[in-house]
C-alpha cells in the first residue's frame, strides 16, 4: 500500500477539502483521516454500510477506592497535576487531570489507589464492499498522540494492505503526530497558505517531512488571497528544489461543495478545475518517486 | 456598561475546534476596540498575537519545570526509575542512567522510587513568556520550546499575569487539556465558527467542552457569505446565542494575513468588533 | 552478535516495520547459532517515548546490530552509547535483510530524525 500523505503545518489550510477531492478523483480504496483532534473527512464521505468502532486507550488512571482511603492526604500533597481533589471530605481523582505517572497509587499507604484501563478515544473503521476508510475521535479533554496515528494506520493497512495506493489527511503542526502521520509515506502534499504564518507553518513541516526521508510536493490553497506570497512560496520552492504542484484559487464553491456534503470536483468550478491540475502533478511525481 | 473602575473586569476566552477559523483575528481585535485590555495567548505552540499587537517588551522570563538530574556516584543501575516511568522518559545503559527531559512530565516519581536516594530535581526551561504594550493593550505571550511534551506550565504562568481589566484570551485550538487549562479562569466563553458542515462539526466539539466545564458561552459566525450556514443551523437548533457576524471579506482578510488590526485601520472594522465586545460584555454581566 | 530488525510479523518473511519504535515485534537473530527469534515489542503501545522503551528494551536483550528503515532522535541516544550499530534497512524482507547484512551490503543509518512528542 502507498502511502500519499496530506498536510498543513497548521490546521484550517484546506487539507481535508483537497484531500476529499484526491479520493474521488483517484477512486480511492483506502484511505484515512489522521487529523483525530478534529477530524471532517468522515462529513464529505457517502455513508459506509459497515462500521467497526474500538476503544482507544491511553495511559491508566488513577482511581481512589473509599472504602480503604483515610483521607491521609499524601496523594493530594505529591501530585503535580492537581489532579487530586477532597470532594465533601473525601479524595477523588480527577480523571481529566490525571496525567497517569502512577506516584500516588505508589505513594498510598494503605494501597488504596489502583491503575485503571482509560478510553481516550475511539477508533473508527468504515467499509463498503472493498473500499475502507479509517479514522478516530479522541474524548474530552484528551490529545493527539503518535500511537493513535499509528493505530488509524495500521488498521487500515489490516484490511487494505493489498490496495494499491491510499491517500492520507494528515495531522496538522509538527508534532509526534505529523512524525506518526509522516512514517511510511511515500509522498507528503503540503497544503500552504499564502500568509505569513502560512509560510513560515510550511516551512516548519517540510523540514520535519524532509529529516525523516519523505519526498515532498507543495501546492497553495486560496492562492489569490495574496498573489505577493503566494508568488514567493513558489520561488521558494524552486530554489530548494522542492516540486511545486499547482495553485488553487479561493473559491466560494468550495464552501457550497462542503456544505453539500461534496467535494469540489462535483462542480464546475475554478478551485476544480485546478485541483484536477494539482492531482495530475502530484499523481505523477508520487509514480516518479515510487520507481526510484 | 456599568463597571467602574474598581471593579474586576470580565474574562472572555475565545475558542475555536480548530486552527484558522478567526480565533486570533477576533481576539485581537476585541482586546484592542477596549479602552483597556489584556490580551492573553495561550496559543503556546504556535502563538501569533504578536505578530498584530508587535508590542513593546516590558517584561520577560523564562517558564521552568523541574526535571530529575542523576548522582552518578549513587546509583547502582537497579533499573527501578526506568521501570517507573510511565512515559518512557529515563533509560539505563549499564550502569549509567540516561533522563529524557523533553519526554519528562516532571511528575517527581523517579525522585520517590530510587533506594540510593540518587535523583534530585532541578528547574528547567520549557519555555518563554513575555508582557509588552501596544497602544491600549497589555499583550501576555508565551512560547513553548521546540519538542517539549506539553504547554500547560507555560499556560499557567500566562494566567498569573492576569489583571483585573478586560481580558481576552486567545485559547489554543480543539478540546485538549491545554484548553482546559486556558479557560480555567474564563468568565464567559466566545465560540468562533467558520460557516462550513466542517465549520458545525469543531463547533459541535468545542461548544461541548464548553457545557462540560459548564462556562457560559455565545458564538460569534466568521467568514459569513450568502447561502447556507450549517455552524449558524447548528446555533439555532441547540438555541445557542450568536452575538456577531464577521462578513467574509477580501479586505479584512488580506489586512489580517499581513498582520494588521483591521479594527486599528478602518472605522467600520472598529464598529464590528466592539458591538461584539459589548454584546459579550452585557452577556456576562449578571 | 545479535541483530536486531523491526518487523510486522514475526516471520522471517515479514516486511521491517516502517516505525522502528512502534514496531510490532523486533526478529532478533543471533550471527553464531544462525538462530532467530521474534519478540513482541511492550513498547508499541506507549502513548509517548515508544523509541526509548524500544530502544531499551533492545539494549536489555543484548543486540549489537539494529538494521532499521528508520530510527528517531532519542531511540538513537539511547542505542549509541550501549554501541549498537545502526544499519539502513532495505526494502526487503528480513531475511533478506539478514542476508544483505552478511554479505556487507547494507549502508550505515546516517539520518536520525528528531522525534517531537507534543500532548499526550
Amino acid at each position: 500500500m502507498k502511502q500519499l500523505l496530506i498536510l498543513s503545518g497548521k490546521g484550517g489550510t484546506g487539507k481535508t477539502t483537497i484531500a476529499s477531492a484526491f479520493i474521488r478523483l483517484a477512486q480511492a480504496k483506502a484511505y484515512a483521516d489522521c487529523d483525530v483532534d478534529a477530524p471532517n473527512l468522515h462529513l464529505v464521505m457517502a455513508p459506509f454500510p459497515n462500521e467497526k468502532i474500538t476503544d482507544y486507550h491511553g495511559l491508566d488512571k488513577a482511581v481512589i477506592d473509599s472504602s480503604r482511603c483515610t483521607n491521609c492526604g499524601i496523594c493530594l500533597d505529591n501530585c503535580r497535576f492537581h489532579a487530586i481533589k477532597l470532594q465533601d471530605g473525601q479524595h477523588i481523582v480527577d480523571p481529566i487531570a490525571c496525567e497517569g505517572c502512577t506516584l500516588c497509587a505508589f505513594l498510598c499507604p494503605e494501597k488504596a489507589i489502583t491503575m485503571v484501563q482509560a478510553k481516550a478515544g475511539e477508533l473508527k473503521l468504515y467499509s463498503n464492499k472493498d473500499e475502507h476508510f479509517s479514522t478516530a475521535t479522541l474524548s474530552m479533554g484528551s490529545g493527539t498522540t503518535g500511537l493513535l496515528v499509528t493505530q488509524v494506520k495500521n488498521q487500515l493497512k489490516e484490511v487494505a494492505g493489498e490496495t494499491e495506493f491510499a491517500i492520507i489527511d494528515g495531522s496538522p503542526g509538527i508534532g509526534c503526530p505529523v512524525i506518526a502521520s509522516l512514517t511510511g509515506a511515500d509522498l507528503a502534499l503540503v497544503v500552504a497558505e499564502p500568509s505569513i504564518s502560512g509560510i513560515s507553518d510550511m516551512k516548519r513541516i517540510i523540514l520535519t517531512a524532509a529529516k525523516l526521508g519523505v519526498p515532498i510536493a507543495v501546492c497553495i490553497n486560496k492562492s489569490d488571497t495574496n498573489d505577493e506570497l503566494s508568488a514567493k512560496i513558489e520561488s521558494f520552492c524552486w530554489k530548494e528544489g522542492i516540486f511545486f504542484v499547482g495553485k488553487i484559487p479561493f473559491d466560494p464553491m468550495a464552501i457550497q461543495a462542503v456544505n453539500e456534503g461534496k467535494t469540489i470536483i462535483d462542480y464546475a468550478c475554478d478551485s476544480g478545475t485546478a485541483v484536477r491540475q494539482v492531482y495530475a502533478k502530484t499523481l505523477q511525481m508520487l509514480k516518479e518517486t515510487i520507481r526510484r | 456598561m456599568q463597571a467602574t473602575t474598581m471593579a474586576i473586569e470580565p474574562t472572555l476566552a475565545i475558542l475555536s475546534g480548530k486552527g484558522g477559523t478567526g480565533k486570533t483575528l477576533l481576539s485581537v481585535n476585541l482586546a484592542s476596540v477596549a479602552k483597556e485590555a489584556t490580551y492573553i495567548d495561550c496559543d503556546v505552540e504556535e502563538p501569533n498575537g504578536n505578530l498584530f499587537f508587535n508590542p513593546t517588551q516590558e517584561f520577560g522570563k523564562l517558564v521552568t519545570v523541574k526535571k530529575p538530574v542523576v548522582d552518578e556516584a549513587l546509583c547502582d543501575g537497579c533499573h527501578k526509575c526506568v521501570d517507573f516511568c510511565a512515559f518512557n522518559a529515563l533509560a539505563l545503559i549499564g550502569k549509567r542512567l540516561m533522563i529524557f527531559d523533553e519526554i519528562c512530565h516532571s511528575c517527581g516519581g523517579c525522585i520517590h522510587v530510587c533506594p540510593q536516594k540518587a535523583l534530585s530535581e532541578q528547574d528547567r526551561a520549557v519555555g518563554e513568556m513575555s508582557i509588552g504594550r501596544s497602544d491600549s493593550v497589555r499583550s501576555i505571550s508565551g512560547s513553548m520550546n521546540i519538542g517539549e511534551s506539553s504547554g500547560v506550565p507555560i499556560i499557567e504562568e500566562l494566567l498569573k499575569h492576569k489583571g483585573e481589566d478586560l481580558t481576552i484570551i486567545d485559547a489554543p485550538p480543539g478540546s485538549s487539556c491545554l484548553v482546559t487549562e486556558s479557560v480555567r479562569l474564563a468568565d464567559f466563553c466566545i465560540l468562533i465558527a467558520e460557516p462550513t458542515t466542517f465549520g458545525a462539526h469543531n463547533l459541535a466539539m468545542v461548544h461541548e467542552l464548553v457545557s462540560l466545564l459548564g462556562k457560559p458561552y455565545a458564538v460569534v459566525l466568521n467568514k459569513v457569505m450568502e447561502g447556507k450556514n450549517p455552524a449558524e443551523e447548528f446555533c439555532i437548533k441547540n438555541n445557542i446565542p450568536i452575538i456577531g457576524r464577521i462578513p467574509f471579506d477580501k479586505k479584512l482578510g488580506s489586512l489580517n494575513s499581513v498582520g494588521k488590526i483591521a479594527s486599528r485601520e478602518e472605522k467600520h472594522y472598529r464598529e464590528l468588533f466592539a458591538s461584539i465586545l459589548s454584546k459579550a460584555l452585557a452577556k456576562v454581566n449578571p | 552478535m545479535i541483530i536486531a530488525i523491526p518487523s510486522d510479523k514475526d516471520s522471517l518473511d515479514s516486511a521491517v516495520c516502517v516505525s522502528f519504535g512502534r514496531a510490532p515485534f523486533y526478529c532478533l537473530y543471533n550471527t553464531e547459532t544462525e538462530q532467530s527469534t521474534f519478540l513482541a515489542n511492550s513498547a508499541a503501545d506507549s502513548p509517548g517515548g515508544a523509541g526509548i522503551k524500544a530502544a531499551q528494551l533492545l539494549v536489555d536483550n543484548k543486540a549489537n546490530i539494529v538494521i532499521t528503515i528508520r530510527c528517531g532522535e532519542n531511540a538513537a541516544k539511547v542505542l549509541e552509547p550501549a554501541d549498537i550499530t545502526l544499519f539502513k534497512a532495505l526494502n526487503l524482507s528480513v531475511a533478506d535483510n539478514i542476508a544483505a547484512h552478511k554479505q556487507d551490503k547494507l549502508e550505515p543509518l546516517k539520518e536520525v530524525h528528531a522525534g517531537y512528542h507534543n500532548g499526550h
